[in-house]
């Protein structure tokens, strides 16, 4: 009894760590054959457009309601302390070293990641790879190595746009809505940010750019080829990379800090 | 043109080919035909080299392909065109650009050169007009046919079909077995296609290859099967559901199976 419990253990272990291997074999590939000719400018464009260009909305939305909220939050909890004149410090730091880079990528998981898992997952069980390679072109160049690239070149500038609209947003309602004086919100939040805190934020949002496309993308490619896979699949993708993003968070944080 | 020397090909406990030699000549249609799980999709996967088996060899205009890198085998899929069971058409683009694909990967040919060539070869396939439609647009027969547009658009020495009639109306599987067979004759194309529709595989085969469960059972010309004595290959040829081959695959009695399991 001890002993199958033990040998269905070892296999699941086994089976997880073989998955993580080509998953991570997935991956580095994918980025490797982004340096060989051709090129796909147009096919990286495309994908920009749409992990980037169409995130910007949901961001913008975001990025305001979360400084507006951590403006209020902030606001009652500092003035306790009589210390409001603080707000633009703690709201900029708050969202260039976490919400900014987790939140932004959160959004684009479930806008953008969960989308790559379909696609990929219908071109699988529709042959489209094997057609690709009848065509001698390889999928993997084709189709991954553009979209990871999108993901590491878009997260951190999407970050910074959601930066920038959450700090406008605590400004806000700091600011105008409960009086907060001007020159100290913006005075003390410029010599509170350091070059330390902008460096992690571009980290984790670079990081995270990688996780979405990478999850997203492997679990299209290994998805069962049936349309409950596929769906199936697309459902993991977002849950594990939205676990993967904020597990990655904590470790980045705790080394950075 | 493709001649395939001793391959095995094995997933866990099922051999899919289990050592097969055959040929497939120059400029003939050659037809595999074969129950379901009998191991054709494998088979023709291997002799594009979209699987490499476990052993032996694939030699297509005589070089190995299970010898080859990926760039060298790049080369060889120039000669080759594939019509898939499933058309695998790309779902985002529309038809036009479907067809032009190969060209706009692999040619420098101008756009108003690629428009001429869309053209031609939508009007081989009947399908002229349909240029702006999307492949979701189309029927299951008109998408099969499209498929082979863009598997001939390259020029290519040999075409590939899995199944080019499997799912069809009568009309139409005439249609893409006049299709298989214009290609064959009017420009000499090398066939192979993959089947289990017995009565078309007659009007169009040259040769046939008869494959059951991983082995080659029968192969020879269209003639030497239709008039075979073999009683697998008449069974086969006939559709009967007595004889020599059995529906089960299993080896289990069926009677001891359901009393003693
Ligand atoms: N990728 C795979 N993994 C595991 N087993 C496979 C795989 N591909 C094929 N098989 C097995 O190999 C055998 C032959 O399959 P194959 O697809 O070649 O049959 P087929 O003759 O094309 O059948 P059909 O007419 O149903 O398409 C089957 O038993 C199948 O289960
Ligand atoms: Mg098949």
């Amino acid at each position: 009894m001890e002993f199958q419990i033990a040998a269905t253990l070892g296999r699941s272990t086994l089976n997880r760590v073989q998955i993580l291997g080509r998953s991570g074999i997935f991956l580095l590939s994918s980025i490797y054959l982004a340096f060989f000719r051709p090129f796909r400018i147009y096919r990286l464009i495309k994908e920009i457009e749409f992990i980037g260009s169409k995130s910007f909305l949901i961001v913008f939305v975001t990025a305001l309601f979360t400084g507006m909220v951590i403006g209020i939050q902030g606001y009652y909890s500092l003035s306790q302390f009589g210390a409001e004149a603080a707000l633009g410090v703690m709201v900029a730091l708050s969202i260039i070293r976490e919400l900014g880079p987790v939140l932004c990528a959160l959004m684009v998981t479930g806008r953008a990641g969960s989308a790559i898992t379909a696609e990929i997952g219908i071109m699988k069980i529709t042959d489209q790879f094997p057609a690709l390679e009848m065509m001698a072109i390889d999928p993997m160049k084709y189709v991954i190595s553009p979209k990871v690239i999108a993901g590491i070149i878009c997260l951190p500038l999407l970050t910074a746009f959601f930066d920038l609209v959450g700090i406008g947003g605590g400004y806000l309602v700091g600011v105008k809505l409960l009086g907060v004086n001007e020159g100290a919100y913006i005075g003390k939040m410029i010599t509170a940010v350091t070059f330390t805190d902008i460096y992690g934020g571009i980290l984790k949002s670079l990081s995270f750019g990688v996780l979405i496309t990478w999850i997203s993308s492997f679990m299209g490619f290994a998805a069962e080829a049936t349309t409950e896979g596929v769906s199936k699949a697309t459902t993991n993708a977002v849950v594990i990379t939205s676990l993967s993003i904020l597990i990655v968070d904590y470790i980045l944080t705790s080394l950075l800090l | 043109m493709i001649k395939v020397e001793n391959i095995v090909k094995r997933y866990g406990r099922v051999t899919a080919s289990n050592h097969l030699n055959c040929h497939f000549e120059r400029g003939k249609v050659t037809v595999i035909l074969g129950g379901s799980g009998s191991g054709k999709s494998t088979l023709l996967r291997q002799l594009t080299g979209l699987e490499k088996p476990d052993s032996g060899a694939v030699y297509f205009d005589g070089v190995d392909l299970t010898t080859l890198n990926k760039t060298k085998l790049y080369e060889a899929r120039k000669k080759m065109g594939m019509l898939f069971q499933g058309s695998a058409l790309f779902n985002y683009l529309n038809i036009f650009e479907n067809i032009a694909f190969p060209l706009r990967e692999h040619t420098q040919i101008a756009d108003n050169i690629i428009k001429t060539i869309v053209t031609m070869k939508l009007e081989m396939v009947g399908l002229r007009g349909t240029e702006d439609l999307m492949p979701s647009q189309l029927s299951g027969g008109m998408m099969k046919r499209v498929g082979l547009a863009r598997a001939m658009v390259m020029d290519p020495k040999v075409i590939f079909y899995d199944e080019p009639t499997s799912g069809l109306d009568p009309i139409s599987t005439g249609v893409i077995g006049k299709l298989i067979m214009d290609l064959n004759k009017t420009l000499n194309i090398t066939s192979i296609v993959v089947s289990h529709d017995i009565e078309s595989c007659f009007k169009i085969a040259d040769n046939i290859i008869i494959l059951f469960y991983g082995d080659i059972i029968a192969m020879g010309t269209s003639e030497e099967i239709r008039n075979s004595s073999d009683l697998r290959v008449k069974q086969f040829i006939n559709g009967e559901p007595e004889g020599p081959i059995p529906f089960q695959r299993t080896d289990k009695n069926y009677l001891d199976e359901i009393l003693f399991d």
